[in-house]
């Protein structure tokens, strides 16, 4: 190899092509005699090797593996196409946030476990709402019977947001929550709290998830039709954009993919379809990318597979500053780096010999780390029995602050940047989502293969064969279908559900709506459909006076529901 | 030995705002795939819903998947209103996150059968068709 060879003639990142010749001589001599006699005195496991997502593996990788990869595309961190990570010192700076989700009860309840959480040292908080919350029932509805507070907290009105934050400063902590259909209105609470404290809107960091087409591919939470769906995230863009310079309006999330069943492909190959619908949704306001742009935020899971799951963040990045650049035109660097929370893979927990999965956690939270996330959210062990208990969440955080401050990980920036087989990996991945890409270009784009079940049935069909497998022991699932332990007995203590929650919010809800001014509620109800009915508007302003004036997120659902209808999901399996 | 011909009709439904149905979906092909006829309402169904469309298919079975912890609200509910359509012949079974004890509670209160997470397509099977023989001729 030498230096001219090198820079004139490049078939690949790494190495010139006198040395790949020779390289390619060495593999093929190698495979005909160390690897032929091993092989016939101790076969390998399997025949063929393949990662979760299916993707081939071979028995090794070199620089020529590095073929399709120019060196560029691997650049450096904080610099385009951002493979190598978002920013230019990672870790080396601040460690990622700790953000463990929490949400139960009543808003007392949560604030409780919020401040324990803080105490134990948890740097960013996170808000899991109970299902009539996120699907904008009230607590009194009688969809909501049986559900009020016991898969995360219970919010009607303002008054309960400010119990829920009550006592946490939100200009020194960011906020995340999660919640789609009805974000907009917790959103609207969100702000209508921090005008009450006087808090500066541009100083106020956290997330918003309102990410509505995954829900209709994967979560299915929904309220109204696609279309008016769209347009409240549209507006959430275009209002944070205005008035919350720090604030993500949404968390684009592949999460839930992932949980539905989806494969680690489509899951940040749908992210990307839905961001791709999401801005073009924005542009036509007439925002310009830059705009807004730098301030979209992505979620992702972690799962088992260590090295796909690392390929995998590394090539989203990579596909998404291709995208914001080269298709919609973006100048600021800020709107081409691709952010990320991520959680460990909360379908990947089992219930036999439920300790372990501690274990399953802490290397998929390691992935995450490799693979450059700036949020991280651990799942407690006990996740297969019900929501985790005070003792499952410290462990979890604990595991994040063994990986930040004990492992080393931390001290450099991307350690596998330049692996062989990490670097082939994602660049594979980076081709394949740009394939799906065109795929739902060609037919039609986003929103339409969505309301045809495109994307539901691409997740169905892989969860599908996943279970074939895990029941064949093809995927082996410790505790489950190998290292079973006979007459296992579940000594376990679980998080309580209080039954005492649905009628203690309840009565706060009636409280609210007997001190509130109804008249003044029912002309902002009015003036809502108006500013529903002109698709120029944002919806933003006229909700955040809604919220202060008392209207619970029921009155204000219902209210749209007479001028948009529901949507109704056209079932397949 | 069922009501209709001689495949077991089942009806898979998802009851209340719980939105998790990738098991759901998992249950149904499995059924289906073994020889079942099987229909799947979509999600947020009410318990009256569910039954209502039950006893105009004329199934052997229902089965409900429950992941939000509203388990002991919504399988009394269809019951109760199996009973109240005289429909009580057609057999419950259950699935989803639900607690060893509450299994038991279920049981009690004439759930035929429930099955957590990670049971094999196989067994599931094999349950439906269990609880029909036992059950007869109707």
């Amino acid at each position: 190899m030498n230096d001219t060879t090198l820079s004139k003639n490049r078939p690949s990142a790494t190495v010139g092509a006198t040395a790949a010749q020779q390289l390619e001589r060495d593999v093929a001599s190698w495979e005909g005699t160390e690897v032929a006699k091993f092989i016939s005195k101790a076969p390998e496991r399997q025949a063929t090797f393949t990662t979760q997502g299916g993707f081939p593996i071979k028995r090794s990788y070199t620089a020529l593996d590095l073929a399709d990869t120019p060196l560029e595309d691997i650049g450096l961190p904080g610099r385009f196409p951002y493979t190598r990570g978002p920013y230019p010192t990672m870790y080396r700076g601040r460690t990622w946030t700790m953000r463990q989700i929490a949400g139960f009860g009543t808003a007392d309840d949560t604030n409780e476990r919020f401040k324990y959480l803080i105490e134990h040292g948890m740097t960013g908080l996170s808000t899991d709402f109970d299902m009539p919350t996120l699907m904008g029932y009230d607590s009194d509805h009688p969809m909501s019977e049986g559900e009020v507070g016991r898969e995360g907290v219970a919010i009607d009105t303002l008054a309960d947001m400010e119990r829920l934050f009550a006592g946490i400063d939100l200009t020194k902590i960011s906020v995340s929550l999660t919640i789609n259909p009805s974000a907009w209105i917790m959103l609207a609470m969100y702000v209508a709290l921090a005008k009450r404290r006087g808090y500066d809107l541009n100083a106020l960091s956290g997330t918003i998830q309102a990410d509505i087409l995954k829900e209709f591919q994967a979560q299915k939470e929904w309220i109204y039709p696609i279309a008016p769906s769209v347009r409240i995230v549209r507006d959430c863009i275009t209002y944070c954009a205005q008035n919350m310079k720090r604030y993500n309006p949404i968390n684009i999330s592949g999460y839930h993919i992932s949980e539905a069943g989806g494969s680690p492909l489509d899951e940040v190959a749908f992210t990307m379809c839905n961001l791709i619908a999401y801005v073009e949704e924005v542009q036509k306001t007439g925002m310009h990318v830059d705009e807004f742009a730098p301030r979209l935020a992505f979620f992702y899971v972690c799962q088992a597979d260590f090295f796909e799951e690392i390929a995998k963040f590394r090539a989203v990045r990579r596909v998404y500053a291709k995208i914001m650049r080269d298709r919609f035109g973006a100048k600021n660097p800020e709107s081409m780096r691709l952010r990320f929370h991520c959680q460990t893979a909360a379908a990947s927990l089992t219930k036999p010999q439920y300790e372990i999965n501690v274990v399953r956690t802490g290397l998929q939270a390691l992935s995450a780390v490799l693979g450059g996330a700036q949020s991280l959210h651990t799942n407690g062990r006990d996740e297969a029995f019900a929501i985790p208990t005070e003792e499952a969440m410290r462990i979890a955080l604990r595991t994040q602050q063994i990986i930040a401050d004990e492992s080393g990980v931390a001290d450099v920036v991307d350690p596998l940047g330049g692996s062989y087989f990490l670097e082939s990996l994602t660049t594979q991945y980076e081709k394949a989502i740009f394939k799906i890409i065109d795929e739902v270009d060609a037919q039609g784009g986003t929103i339409k293969l969505t309301d045809e079940n495109w994307f539901q049935r691409r997740i169905a069909d892989f969860a599908y064969e996943t279970a074939i497998k895990k029941a064949s022991g093809e995927k082996p699932v410790i505790g489950v279908n190998k290292y079973v332990l006979a007459d296992e007995k579940f000594d376990i203590e679980l998080h309580p559900y209080d039954e005492t929650t649905a009628k203690r919010q309840i009565a706060g809800l009636n409280k609210v709506r007997k001190e509130r001014d109804n008249a003044k509620v029912a002309k902002l109800l009015d003036e809502l459909i108006a500013v529903a009915k002109d698709p120029t508007k944002n919806i933003m302003p006229v909700t955040i006076e809604l919220v202060d004036a008392g209207a619970s997120m029921g009155d204000i659902v219902e209210k749209l529901k007479t001028l948009w209808g529901t949507y109704r999901e056209k079932p397949v399996f | 030995m069922q009501s209709n011909g001689d495949r077991i009709r089942v009806i898979i439904a998802k009851v209340g705002l719980d939105g998790h149905d990738r098991g759901v979906k998992i249950v149904a092909r499995t059924l289906r795939d073994a020889g079942m006829d099987v229909i799947y309402t979509g999600l947020h169904r009410t318990p009256e819903e569910v039954v209502e469309a039950a006893v105009q298919e004329d199934v052997d079975v229902i089965g409900v998947s429950i992941l939000s912890g509203a388990h002991m609200t919504v399988f009394p509910r269809i019951l109760d209103a199996l009973k109240a359509k005289k429909a009580d012949d057609i057999l419950v079974v259950g699935g989803g996150v639900i607690p060893d004890d509450e299994c038991e509670a279920l049981k009690k209160l004439g759930v035929k059968e429930i099955l957590l997470q990670d049971t094999p397509p196989a067994e599931i099977v094999a349950m439906v068709k269990r609880v029909v023989t036992e059950r007869g001729t109707r």
